[in-house]
């Protein structure tokens, strides 16, 4: 089958994909190391959950969720935690994140997993199933799958497994397509009963004829009913997951829509590889393709373990001295990778040794002629040349309404411009900008909250305190009545013949009593409000304090003795 | 004739109710104005302005007895805030100290003798503690308006700016060579 529709724009860069596909998927060597960040998917951070020193086994979770958009991390082979401590990661900031550190044993012993049959397996327990096993997107989106393989609110018609594979260089999912097509297959089945869908469409670029061929073949082996292979025309940039459901189905998702509300949702061939290894083997995602290719002696896709340094892969690969730089992902979209010590992260799903020969420098920019060939080849319909003006001039809400969160960064636009301007590096600053605005207002109102709440309280205390006092004075009057006539002398110490002294000494007794009564009733101000979080925050300050304490009670004894 | 007048008396009387009636029933509460000015403040509640709070800010600038150029922590963005919305000209900071990086209050447990003071004196209530025990400030609720400072006799608060790392990182402003055309 033919797609039968279209998406505008688009552009045909150099696909450099034979380099990498003339060889089938091989096995790396144990690495050295294993550097694996906790914050490798959309969402929250996990929580490490070992320990330095700790021996763990191949499949061990190490992370562990934090929160419902969060997803685990699990150690890659058996081996010693070394560290857990801030390494560099493949990511733009350059900025270092929380890494886990494994020294492998070499034994790459697993832990005990079995998998489940997922017909006899509620849907809640297979989605709990595939975020223990560390399940996200891996066409780049880290998305954890679990989320996405639920829709309750809208129907879902069809399921797009993509395979399309656009952006140059890569080709980690053309091979396991070509090498492992019955369990990408059996995957997408269990996504699709997890989803309700009533269709899976599998869209892959007629520039990959073997791995239609072998898809086909899989759905014809597999009986597969539900499946079609579809051959999209190759044109950056298919693959991006609106794009392709616009392909396959014809349905234009808006932007700020789901696209379940249209009755789609779109996973990536190696996701639904991996989805299958979780649920049918109890495997969690420890290891995924990585095409390697570039300034390399023999360009190749690895089964590469999470973790894994990039620098070690590349020797595998046969890395050319006059490497400067290397680059995760495509040519159009990658990050350029801070070190080449970084660990391999489920995103990875191309590592390019860049060379000046290879990568020349960008040419130095040139004024916006407005020749609209950006708004030409721009997939998501936008005029990329008035964002970029906005964008340069700080004015971040003329950008919003001309739709810049549309963007997909998908870099066409930049590789049209036939005035070099670096368009999406201007579009990623205008979103960082506006992000970063939010917080603040967020940040601001919280602030609102809580400043009015604590007049409201002051004011609160102020009453009941002016209450207490009347209702004392009150008591007071009452109680003086009731002495005056009962005419006790020696009720009290004042009398006129007392000792002054004493009478006050007596006074400070009851005063400091009161205090310290007070001081044994006191509770911490302020808590009502906070989160689990913060209040363990405050034990655990608590638990300092006190320890200081006693340390200081023990060096006070022992200066005394 | 008398029908008529009564109909029109009537339909006056029920006119007059209904309008009555909306005046009490949709008063606008508390002054707009004063709202989105407020909402535009950053809530730092730091009294630099020379008002005891954002919100007496709002209110005075609302009355037009205050510049807009009296509030550091919103930064040159906030007085353009303020100058587009109160449709006034743009006017930079005055003699006094330029914005500075945002920061948080950091207590050293050490020195802290539980005294309560910056308790008091912390405006959004971000200080946790009680008398004679250790206090400590949680740092997502502080907004670094350095109220807490002066109060504390034995020095223990410092401001510690917030680094940047992985979690607010953001994309600089692109910079690149552009050439010159002849
Ligand atoms: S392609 Fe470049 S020069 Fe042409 S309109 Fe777009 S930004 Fe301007
Ligand atoms: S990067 Fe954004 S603006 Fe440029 S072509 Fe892609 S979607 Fe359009
Ligand atoms: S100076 Fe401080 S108190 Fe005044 S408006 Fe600005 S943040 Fe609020
Ligand atoms: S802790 Fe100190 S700096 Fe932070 S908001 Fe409270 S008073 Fe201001």
């Amino acid at each position: 089958m033919k797609a039968a529709f279209k998406f505008h724009g688009g552009v045909h860069p150099p696909t450099h994909k034979t380099e990498s596909t003339r060889t089938p998927i091989a096995q790396t060597a144990l690495p050295s190391k294993l550097v694996i960040p906790l914050h490798q998917h959309v969402g929250a951070r996990a929580k490490p959950v070992v320990q330095v020193g700790e021996h763990v086994l191949k499949g061990q979770m190490i992370g562990k969720p934090e929160g419902r958009l969060s997803n685990a991390v699990h150690a890659s082979t058996s081996g010693t935690v070394s560290a857990i401590d801030l390494q560099l990661v493949a990511h733009h900031s350059g900025q270092p994140d929380l890494c886990v550190t494994i020294v492998p044993d070499g034994r790459d012993e697993w832990i005990a997993h079995t998998g489940v049959d997922y017909k006899q397996t509620a849907h809640t327990e297979l989605r709990h199933l595939l975020r223990q096993a560390g399940v996200v997107g891996l066409g780049g989106a880290v998305f954890p799958s679990d989320l996405k393989a639920y829709s309750n609110k809208h129907k879902i018609k069809t399921m797009v497994l993509n395979g399309a594979e656009c952006e140059p260089y890569i080709t980690c999912d053309d091979m396991l397509m070509r090498e492992r097509p019955a369990d990408i297959l059996r995957g997408a089945e269990v996504l699709r009963e997890l989803l309700y869908a009533e269709e899976i469409l599998i869209g892959i670029e007629d520039n990959k004829p073997e791995a239609i061929a072998a898809m086909r073949q899989a759905v014809i082996d597999g009986k597969h009913e539900h499946m079609t292979v579809v051959a999209v025309p190759t044109v950056y940039p298919s693959g991006g997951a609106k794009q392709l459901m616009r392909i396959l189905t014809g349905i234009e998702v808006a932007a700020g829509v789901r696209s379940t509300e249209k009755g789609l949702q779109c996973f990536n061939v190696a996701t639904a590889y991996s989805a299958w290894r979780a649920i049918a083997h109890g495997e969690p995602l420890l290891s995924r393709i990585v095409t390697v290719t570039g300034n390399v002696a023999h360009a190749q896709n690895f089964e590469v373990l999470l973790g894994t340094p990039v620098d070690e892969l590349m020797a595998q690969a046969g890395s050319r001295p006059d490497t400067d730089k290397h680059i995760m992902g495509g040519p159009m979209m990658g990050v350029q990778l801070p070190s080449a010590t970084v660990g391999i992260t489920k995103a990875a799903n191309c590592i390019i040794a860049s060379s000046p020969a290879l990568f020349p420098p960008p040419k130095p920019a040139l004024p916006c002629i407005r020749c609209t060939r950006c708004a030409e080849v721009c997939p998501a319909e936008l005029q990329p040349q008035d964002l970029y003006w906005f964008a340069k001039a700080n004015n971040f809400g003329k950008a919003q309404e001309f739709h810049l969160f549309d963007c997909i960064e998908c870099g066409a636009c930049t590789y049209v411009c036939p005035s070099n301007i670096p368009l999406v590096n201007y579009y990623r600053y205008a979103k960082s900008e506006i992000w970063a605005r939010e917080q603040e207002a967020q940040a601001a109102e919280l602030a609102r909250e809580r400043h009015e709440f604590r007049q409201l309280r002051i004011e609160r205390e102020k009453q009941e305190k002016a209450e207490k006092l009347a209702q004392k004075e009150k008591a007071a009057a009452v109680a003086k009545a009731a002495s005056d006539a009962v005419q006790m002398p020696t009720a009290t110490p004042l009398g006129p013949n007392a000792d002054p002294d004493d009478a006050m000494q007596l006074r400070i007794d009851a005063a400091l009593a009161r205090a310290k009564e007070q001081a044994s009733a006191a509770h911490p101000k302020n808590t009502e409000t906070l989160t689990p979080q913060q209040h363990a925050e405050i034990a655990e300050a608590d638990a300092r304090r006190a320890k200081a304490h006693e340390m200081a009670l023990s060096d006070a004894e022992q200066k005394s003795e | 004739m008398i029908a008529a007048l009564l109909v029109m008396i009537g339909i006056a009387v029920f006119l007059g109710a209904v309008l009555g009636f909306s005046a009490i029933k949709f008063k606008v509460q508390g002054n707009p104005l004063v709202e989105k000015i407020d909402a535009v403040l950053p809530q730092t509640q730091c009294g630099q302005c020379g008002f005891p709070g954002c919100k007496p800010y709002a209110e005075a600038l609302a009355k037009g007895e205050a510049d807009i150029n009296k509030c550091p922590p919103g930064g040159e963005e906030g007085i353009h805030k303020l100058a587009d919305l109160l449709g006034k000209e743009f006017i930079p900071f005055g003699e006094g100290a330029p914005p500075k990086a945002k920061s948080v209050a950091f207590i050293d447990e050490s020195t802290c003798i539980g005294c309560t003071l910056c308790i008091q004196a912390c405006p959004v209530d971000a200080i946790v503690g009680a008398a004679k025990q250790m206090h400590t400030i949680i740092a997502s609720e502080c907004t670094g308006c350095e109220l807490c400072l002066a109060p504390c006799p034995v020095d223990c608060i410092s401001m510690l700016p917030i680094a940047e790392d992985i979690t607010n990182w953001k994309w600089r402003y692109p910079v690149f060579p552009i050439q010159a055309t002849i």
